[in-house]
């Protein structure tokens, strides 16, 4: 069993274009989620989303690479660009080259692609579409991408459970390095969705806010969705240690579970199952974690359930833990957001800086934890966990471990 | 109209909750007839399709719309509504 260390981080989302204005966002408490601008907005009733803005792909990327690139392969690369440059390992080749791989979440992949197609071929009645609608939708495009960009030859594919697709990746990037089957991995999500389609989409489950995403208070009225990808360099911790890499937190466990009962409502019975396995695996007591990064959507269900599984994991220590939704600030970014909200587990360890959950305005009893409300905090913090309960009731929880 | 408006809504919970819509009455409930949350909004997409209305609902706060679905008539007077301010 080889430990695993984080040595590098990158971001795109709604509060900044790279990790340093995301955790700046986050320390100030900094609201990422405005009107929606994009084509046909105004037949939509859901207008507000945590868009990344004033993005021009010009400046990032040549003409022949935007061809090929969706929004979300794009977010991915800048991400995955920011996490290799902070962790040394700009190019790997020979044998490293082949220990290293990457896994992704994300669950729409190209969807603007589809759109912007469906589009052509439906509304336009085009009868020809772009020659590459299939290699720039398809869901492996952003992991695929990477890999061709930073000669990756190791395990390399995407994971599809919704909002849980990067906490899925990441625990699996985290178990392919701790087995030996990889020394270094690229791991996170990436998610670009918001289009007339895609919001449109969501309008019809009718779980969308139209105001603001407020989690665990008890005025909130649904999710707001954003985009965005956040990157990672996941890497063996001797292999770190050896090429004396600045390490950034450690993985210590991870666990998934499946609800087995309801498409959309959330369990507590297979959240709490999750948390309890990702504390198992890392053999740590309850009692240790500091601060938990919820899964906090916003929607009544969601956030009573999450804490009261909460409450059952950790018992007493449930009212002593912090445990915040920074979805209230870059908005849920379904297949990417839990490696975005891995940001704030890792700013909880090494900066003693907790991100809080704004937009809280109520107190809710079935939601009465210690929520860190509207203003960061400091804290010293030696265990924190990020969660993820996806649709479909697929649930993927990570514990870190400051070092 | 007024007859119409609730024999529709009628078939439309009765499919979602499969039943005749004879075994349908005013005074059921979604929870007596078994439509969960998911019934529900595919019950409200077909209602809107149906009398091409839109109906103010989130299943986040599925109290504190005016939309009224606390039983079957209500549902009925609340289409009516909508139908009629429609024009």
């Amino acid at each position: 069993m080889h430990r695993v260390v984080i040595t590098g981080q990158g971001t795109i989302n709604a509060l900044g274009s790279d990790v340093a204005q995301t955790l700046a966002g986050f320390r100030e408490g900094r609201c990422g989620i405005g009107p929606l601008e994009f084509r046909d907005v105004e037949r939509l009733s859901i207008r507000i989303g945590g868009q990344v803005r004033g993005y021009d792909p010009e400046c990032h990327f040549n003409r022949q690479e935007i061809a090929l690139y969706d929004r979300f392969t794009q977010f991915a690369i800048l991400a995955g660009r920011e996490a290799l440059a902070q962790s040394g390992l700009a190019f790997l080749d020979g044998s490293e080259s082949q220990q290293a791989g990457v896994v992704m979440g994300t669950a729409g992949g190209g969807l603007l692609t589809q759109d912007e197609n469906y589009r052509t071929v439906y509304e336009e009645g085009k009868n020809r579409v772009h020659p590459f609608v299939v290699p720039k939708l398809m869901n492996n495009a952003a992991a695929s991408h990477l890999s061709m960009t930073y000669n990756l030859q190791g395990p390399s594919f995407t994971v599809a459970t919704a909002c849980a697709s990067s906490n899925h990746a990441m625990g699996l990037a985290f178990q392919l390095i701790r087995a030996g089957s990889a020394r270094v991995m690229l791991t996170g999500g990436s998610e670009s969705m918001l289009c007339f389609g895609g919001i449109k989409a969501w309008e019809g489950l009718r779980v969308m806010s139209r105001d603001a995403c407020r989690p665990f208070s008890a005025n909130r009225n649904g999710m707001v969705q954003g985009e965005g990808a956040a990157v990672f360099v996941f890497e063996e911790y001797e292999h770190a240690r050896r090429r004396g890499a600045e390490i950034l937190a450690e993985v210590v466990g991870f666990a998934m579970t499946s609800d087995a009962e309801d498409i959309v409502m959330p369990s507590r019975q297979g959240a709490a199952r999750a948390m309890r396995g990702a504390l198992a695996d890392a053999g740590l007591a309850p009692d240790r974690v500091g601060y938990i990064n919820a899964h906090g959507t916003g929607t009544t269900a969601n956030d009573k359930t999450e804490c009261a599984a909460v409450a059952d994991v950790f018992g007493t220590h449930a009212d002593r833990l912090m445990i915040s939704s920074t979805k209230s600030m870059h908005g849920h970014v379904i297949g990417g957001t839990g490696a975005i909200e891995l940001l704030a587990c890792i700013m909880a360890l090494r900066d003693g800086v907790i991100a809080p959950t704004i937009g809280y305005q109520e107190p809710d009893p079935e939601c009465a934890l210690d929520i860190v409300p509207n203003e960061a905090r400091e804290a010293r913090v030696e265990v924190a966990m990020s969660n993820a309960f996806a649709f479909g009731g697929l649930n993927a929880v990570l514990a870190l471990r400051r070092i | 109209m007024a007859q119409d408006v609730a024999s529709e809504v009628i078939r439309i919970i009765a499919e979602q909750a499969v039943l005749d819509p004879a075994d349908v009455t005013p005074d059921s409930t979604l929870e007596t007839l078994g439509i969960d949350s998911l019934g529900l909004v595919e019950a409200i997409f077909a209602i809107e399709e149906t009398f091409d209305i839109q109906v103010p609902f989130n299943a986040n706060d599925p109290g504190a719309t005016e939309f009224d679905i606390s039983s079957v008539a209500a549902i009925i007077a609340a289409v009516e509504d909508l139908v009629a301010k429609k024009g």
